[in-house]
C-alpha cells in the first residue's frame, strides 16, 4: 500500500511517500520559518501563497525521492485540519486534483491524529490504551488511543497552546522566531530556579492546561525590569538565561504532571508524545525521568519528526484506512479550521 | 465623547466585567480590545462570551493560530486575533469581513492591523497592566448609542 502524503495546514509545505504506514521512501519539507522570521510568527495569507508556489515542486520532488511515478501510488493523503483554512485548502486542492486525475482514493487526515503517528514511524506501535501529549504552536492537548484506534480528546488548554506561549514570551523578550528553540537553547544555561513563575494546575482532577498566566508572569516581568538589553548597551538586570530556564520549567512542569495524571487515571503503561514542543530538551528529559520512575514506556518522535511532516499524514492515513477503509466522496471535502 | 474607566484587582473581577459588556452586546456590535501581549485580552473575551450566553464549559481559546474564532450564544460571537497579521491585505483568506459586518457581534485582539476598515462604530476597550493580576480597562464609545448602553457598566458591577 503506497501512500503519498500531503501537509499544508501551517507554515511547512510537505509531501511524503511511505510504504504501509511504515516504510518511509521520501520525506520532504519546505519550511516558511526563514519567511515568517521577520513577523514573530506565521503570517496567514504569506503562508497560503508560500504553499501555493511550493506544493507541486514539494510533491514532484516527493515522488523523485522515493523513486516512483504517480501512477505506483495506491492513494492519496491530505490534512484536512485543525489549520489555517487557506493554507489547508492549498494541499487539499492539489492531493483532490492528484486523486481525481490519477482516478486513486484519497484520504482525509485530521492533522493531530497524524501527529500521533510520529512516535511510531521507527518503532513498534504499542498496544493500546496509551496517552498521548500533543503540544505545539496550535495545540495542546491530551489523547487517550483506545484499542479500536480511535482518540479521544481528555484534556487540552483552554486559552493558549504551550507552543504559543513560548512564541510570545520570545517576542517580548525580542528573542525572535522560532521562539521554542532560542528558549530551549538558552534555558540550557540557566537555573529553573532561579524565578518562580506560576504553575496553572486549574482545578483539581483537571486534565486541561491554562499557559497564558504564565505568559502575564513573563511580561509582568519584563514591565517591572525590563526587556533584556543588547550586548554593549548596558546591563540587564538578570540573567537572561535563568529567565528563559524558569519560564520553561515552570510550562514544562504541567505538562509532564498532567500526562502522568492521565496516564494514571486511564490506566495506561505506554505514553507518547507529539508535536513542535516535543522536541523540547527539557519536556523529553523531564518525561524521560518521570516515565522511567513510575515505569511507563515513553515513546517521543525523532526530532525531525515531532514538526509538521507529511510522513506522519502518510501513516495516520494508513491506519485510518486499515479502520475505516477509504473517505467517502472526497472531492467533496472541505478545509476544517478547528476539529474537536 | 465619554470615557469610562474601571480598574479590578483581580482576574475574577474582570471576568465579571466582560460578563457584564457581554450581557449587553447586540449583533453588530464591535469591542476593539487594545494591550500589550498578556494584558488579558483573550481572557476579558472569555467573560464577554460568558455574557453572551456562550456555555462555560466551552473555553474562549486564544485565536492567535486560527486568526478568527466563533461561539454560538444569545447572538454569534466572533472572536479575531490580529496578532499574526502585518497588514489587511494578508486577511484575505478569512472571513473577516463576516465577522466584522455580518450577523453577530465582533470582539477583535491587535486592532491596529485593522487600519481603516476598523470601523468607527465601535467600543475601544484600552487595558493597562497595573500589576501581575489588577487591570485597568478604559472604555470609549465610538457612538452615542453606544454610550447610552455601555455608559453606565461601572454602576452595575
Amino acid at each position: 500500500m503506497l501512500i503519498l502524503g500531503i501537509e499544508t495546514s501551517c507554515d511547512e509545505t510537505a509531501a511524503a511517500v511511505v510504504r504501509s504506514g511504515r516504510e518511509i521512501l521520501s520525506d520532504v519539507v519546505a519550511s516558511q520559518i526563514a519567511v515568517h522570521s521577520p513577523y514573530g510568527g506565521v503570517v496567514p495569507e504569506l503562508a497560503s501563497r508560500k504553499h501555493v508556489e511550493a506544493i507541486l515542486p514539494v510533491i514532484r520532488e516527493a515522488l523523485d525521492r522515493a523513486g516512483c511515478c504517480a501512477g505506483d501510488l495506491d492513494a492519496v493523503a491530505v490534512t484536512q485540519g485543525p489549520g489555517l483554512v487557506g493554507a489547508l485548502l492549498v494541499g487539499l486542492s492539489a492531493a483532490k486534483g492528484l486523486a481525481y486525475a490519477l482516478d486513486k482514493p484519497l484520504l482525509a487526515v485530521n492533522h493531530l491524529e497524524g501527529h500521533m503517528e510520529a512516535a511510531f514511524l521507527d518503532k513498534e506501535r504499542p498496544e493500546e490504551p496509551f496517552i498521548c501529549l500533543v503540544v505545539s504552536g496550535g495545540h495542546t492537548s491530551l489523547y487517550l488511543v483506545t484499542p479500536d484506534g480511535s482518540s479521544r480528546c481528555v484534556g487540552s488548554t483552554r486559552d493558549d497552546a504551550a507552543g504559543e506561549a513560548y512564541d510570545k514570551v520570545a517576542k517580548l523578550l525580542g528573542l525572535g522566531y522560532p521562539g521554542g528553540v532560542i528558549i530551549d537553547r538558552l534555558a540550557r544555561r540557566g537555573n529553573p530556579a532561579a524565578f518562580d513563575f506560576p504553575r496553572s494546575r486549574l482545578e483539581k482532577g483537571s486534565l486541561d492546561f491554562s499557559f497564558s498566566g504564565i505568559k502575564t508572569a513573563v511580561a509582568y516581568f519584563v514591565k517591572r525590569y525590563g526587556p533584556p538589553v543588547p550586548e554593549g548597551k548596558g546591563e540587564t538586570p538578570y540573567r537572561l538565561e535563568d529567565l528563559a530556564a524558569s519560564f520553561q520549567e515552570a510550562v514544562v512542569d504541567v505538562l509532564v504532571e498532567k500526562t502522568l495524571e492521565a496516564a494514571e487515571r486511564y490506566r495506561v503503561r505506554h505514553v507518547a508524545t507529539a508535536g513542535g514542543v516535543a522536541a523540547n530538551s527539557r519536556l523529553r528529559e523531564r518525561l524521560e525521568e518521570e516515565c522511567a520512575y513510575r515505569r511507563l514506556q515513553l515513546h517521543v518522535p525523532s526530532i525531525r519528526h515531532c514538526t509538521d511532516n507529511a510522513v506522519m499524514i502518510a501513516a495516520a492515513a494508513y491506519r485510518l484506512w486499515l479502520r475505516e477503509g477509504f473517505t467517502p466522496d472526497p472531492l467533496d471535502l472541505d478545509a476544517v479550521s478547528r476539529m474537536l | 465623547m465619554k470615557e469610562l474607566t474601571i480598574t479590578t484587582d483581580c482576574p475574577e473581577a474582570s471576568r465579571t466585567l466582560g460578563r457584564a459588556i457581554g450581557e449587553r452586546l447586540r449583533a453588530g456590535d464591535v469591542v476593539a480590545l487594545w494591550g500589550e501581549l498578556g494584558a488579558g485580552k483573550t481572557f476579558l473575551t472569555g467573560g464577554i462570551a460568558q455574557g453572551l450566553g456562550v456555555p462555560e464549559e466551552i473555553p474562549v481559546t486564544s485565536p492567535t493560530f486560527t486568526i478568527i474564532n466563533e461561539y454560538e450564544g444569545r447572538v454569534r460571537l466572533y472572536h479575531l486575533d490580529l496578532y499574526r497579521i502585518g497588514d489587511v491585505d494578508e486577511l484575505e483568506t478569512l472571513p473577516w469581513r463576516e465577522a466584522l459586518f455580518g450577523s453577530g457581534a465582533a470582539v477583535v485582539e491587535w486592532p491596529e492591523r485593522l487600519g481603516g476598515y476598523l470601523p468607527d462604530e465601535r467600543v475601544d476597550i484600552h487595558i493597562e497592566i497595573r500589576d501581575v493580576t489588577a487591570r485597568s480597562f478604559r472604555l470609549v464609545f465610538g457612538t452615542k448609542s453606544l454610550e447610552e448602553r455601555f455608559g453606565d457598566l461601572d454602576k452595575t458591577l
